[in-house]
């Protein structure tokens, strides 16, 4: 369901082309409309109106955190600075203060990417093999199995949380940033292996099976056949991951000590601590360092992001 | 497929069922074995430790007499239900926006999805700053000559939901867009022939045929937007740490901070078997409707 469900622009082009046909054959029907009209104008209006409210904030972050604290008690959040200054983004990212440590976001952005790398690396290994074994090597139970395992990403966290803390501190992993991949890597399974899953049974059946014939096992298929021709889903899937771990905060406030917490969680603790005066424009130089990972992968991957949330949410 | 494997029937495949079991793990030790521990342990007396010494329903009683607990669901009543309304009715409208074959689509839609790719914790920061009585929205509005106005969401006990709707919407409402939006491409080219043919307005088709031709696409943008919904936390604890007093507590974070700040798991047990309740009672419908949507195609 899920590839059907997402045809981009496999429709569009077909509407897009009906006018364009129609004026080569010569004028039938209505004209088409591309000279701006108030409905044009309403349409564009809309846009707008939703573009300001989604840019704004983004705008007041990058604004306010290039600002000095005497200009912000003094101005207008929406307006430029009138004298840019950096230290803000210096102070967040080496000299804030969460709790006793005042080494900035720095640590938590180490943090954050000692997690999500292994994390993303692991979780996407285990998921392809996963969706490689429900499609091709398929055995009693593999179907209940994958059943259980996507009604399991309904599931809300906060029915599994405490049971996992008890496992990981059994296995000696509470509190370490290993403890936290391990949860990272069962909770993003159930998407990642549906992905990997609908991906492969797309792939023509005769490509496994003449594989076999020339004998190579589960391993060779996988590695020598199927992997390398599943470049774009592998693209999807890391983009996927990447930002979905970058994001936590739940498992990482749970699942590991303050010397190892990722960015959200730090971000979380500077901008909400009691003591100490507020430095707004710290603040957003810090949420903006936090959301520079997954920005910056949204605006490369462009249409990749849309088809790797698109692929995760047709999920039921 | 593996005929000629060893007689025995468990080592049949047993390359694939290795390589799954970190999978069949998953499945049943987290998601199966992790949930009903929960489950079994919420009708206990746990408090620091969690100890078998059953006391049948006495937490969830307390549960449902502890005010925080009362504001908590009213507030994820009040929060679904808006943001459920909010987010699809914005969702369709700028997916339908989006459609009419506009110049500079694909700039329009990444600005209404780049939120999206944001966490939580960075929205509610964000939000938190640009609602800040003494320098956001209020501040400003007061500084154009309207000195009487008052817009304090995040202390305004009876406004506090507005501010998370905003930050929520703002994260989330892209996602339906391009869900929709997609749907909207999906709907077959001759539907539009024949209501331009009949003379029916744009406006009319899209409400009256392409919307009733849009449910599967609009169900599976509930069962998501609910699943977030029920899910809600980090937004709450990054914008308004559940304040001003309990006014915008949710579930989720009772179930943390009863678990993990209180010492009280019993109650965290209790409260998040609620909520695993809340999404059985949605997924379960949802499933038979497109297990039976399955069964007639």
């Amino acid at each position: 369901m899920s590839d059907a469900a997402f045809p981009t622009r496999a429709a569009a082009p077909a509407r897009a082309s009906a006018p364009r046909g129609r004026l080569l054959d010569g004028p039938a029907g209505v004209a088409p409309t591309r000279r701006m009209n108030p409905k044009r104008i309403m349409v564009y209006g809309g846009l707008i109106v939703f573009s300001i409210y989604y840019l704004l904030p983004l705008w007041v972050m990058v604004m306010t955190s290039l600002k000095g604290m005497p200009e912000i008690r003094m101005g207008n959040i929406f307006a430029p600075p009138m004298e840019i200054t950096f230290e803000p983004w210096v102070k967040a990212w080496s000299e804030a203060c969460t709790g006793l440590n005042c080494d900035g976001l720095s640590r938590g952005f180490f943090n954050s990417v000692a997690i999500t790398v292994p994390a993303t690396i692991l979780s996407i290994a285990v998921a392809a093999v996963n969706g490689y074994a429900l499609v091709n090597w398929r055995f009693k139970g593999s179907e209940v199995f994958f059943t259980i395992l996507i009604f399991g990403a309904f599931i809300p966290y906060q029915v599994m949380i405490y049971p996992i803390v008890i496992i990981l501190r059994e296995i000696g992993l509470m509190g370490s940033v290993w403890g936290l991949v391990l949860v990272h890597v069962v909770f993003g399974m159930p998407i990642i292996t549906l992905l990997f899953r609908n991906y492969f049974s797309s792939l023509p059946p005769e490509l496994f099976k003449a594989a076999r014939v020339d004998g190579a096992g589960f391993w060779g298929i996988f590695l020598r056949v199927l992997v390398p021709m599943s470049l774009p889903i592998f693209t999807v899937a890391v983009i996927l991951q990447v930002t979905g771990i970058w994001n936590d905060f739940l498992f990482g406030v749970i699942y590991t000590r303050p010397d190892s917490y990722p960015m959200t969680v730090q971000l979380n603790n500077i901008v909400n601590s009691v003591q100490g005066v507020r430095e707004y424009n710290v603040n957003m130089a810090a949420t903006l360092l936090t959301g520079l990972v997954p920005l910056t992968i949204y605006f490369l991957s462009g249409k990749l992001f849309v088809r790797g949330i698109a692929a995760g949410a047709v999920k039921g | 497929m593996a005929r000629s494997g060893p007689p025995l029937r468990l080592f049949q495949n047993w390359q694939a069922k290795l390589a799954a079991t970190p999978m069949i793990l998953t499945a049943l030790v987290v998601f199966i074995g992790c949930s009903l521990w929960t489950v079994v342990y919420s009708f206990t007396n746990s408090r620091l430790l969690p100890r078998l010494e059953f006391v049948g329903l006495a937490q969830y009683e307390r549960l449902w007499s502890t005010p925080r607990w009362q504001v908590s669901i009213e507030n994820l009543a009040v929060y679904g239900v808006l943001s459920l309304i909010l987010t699809l009715a914005i969702g369709f409208l700028l997916a339908v926006l989006l459609d009419q074959k506009i110049r500079f689509e694909d700039g329009f839609r990444t600005i209404i999805l780049f939120p999206y790719a944001l966490s939580f914790i960075v929205t509610g920061v964000v939000w938190q700053w640009i609602l800040n009585p003494d320098f956001g929205l209020q501040h400003i509005v007061r500084g154009m000559g309207f000195s009487g106005f008052t817009f304090d969401p995040l202390n305004d006990p009876n406004l506090v939901i507005l501010a998370l709707l905003a930050a929520g919407i703002w994260q989330g409402a892209g996602l339906t867009t391009v869900i929709l939006l997609a749907g909207l491409r999906g709907i077959d080219e001759d539907v539009w022939k024949a209501a331009r043919v009949d003379g029916i307005p744009t406006w009319k088709t899209y409400i009256f045929i392409v919307l009733p031709m849009m449910k599967p696409v609009f169900a599976t943008c509930v069962v998501l937007i609910s699943a977030g919904i029920i899910k809600l936390y980090d937004l709450v604890v990054a914008l308004t740490r559940g304040g001003p007093g309990i006014a915008s507590e949710v579930p989720a974070k009772y179930v943390y901070d009863y678990m993990f700040g209180n010492q009280n798991l019993g109650q965290g047990f209790a409260a998040s078997t609620m909520m695993l309740a809340a999404v059985l009672a949605i997924i379960i419908p949802f499933a038979l409707f497109q297990l039976g949507r399955k069964r007639r195609v």
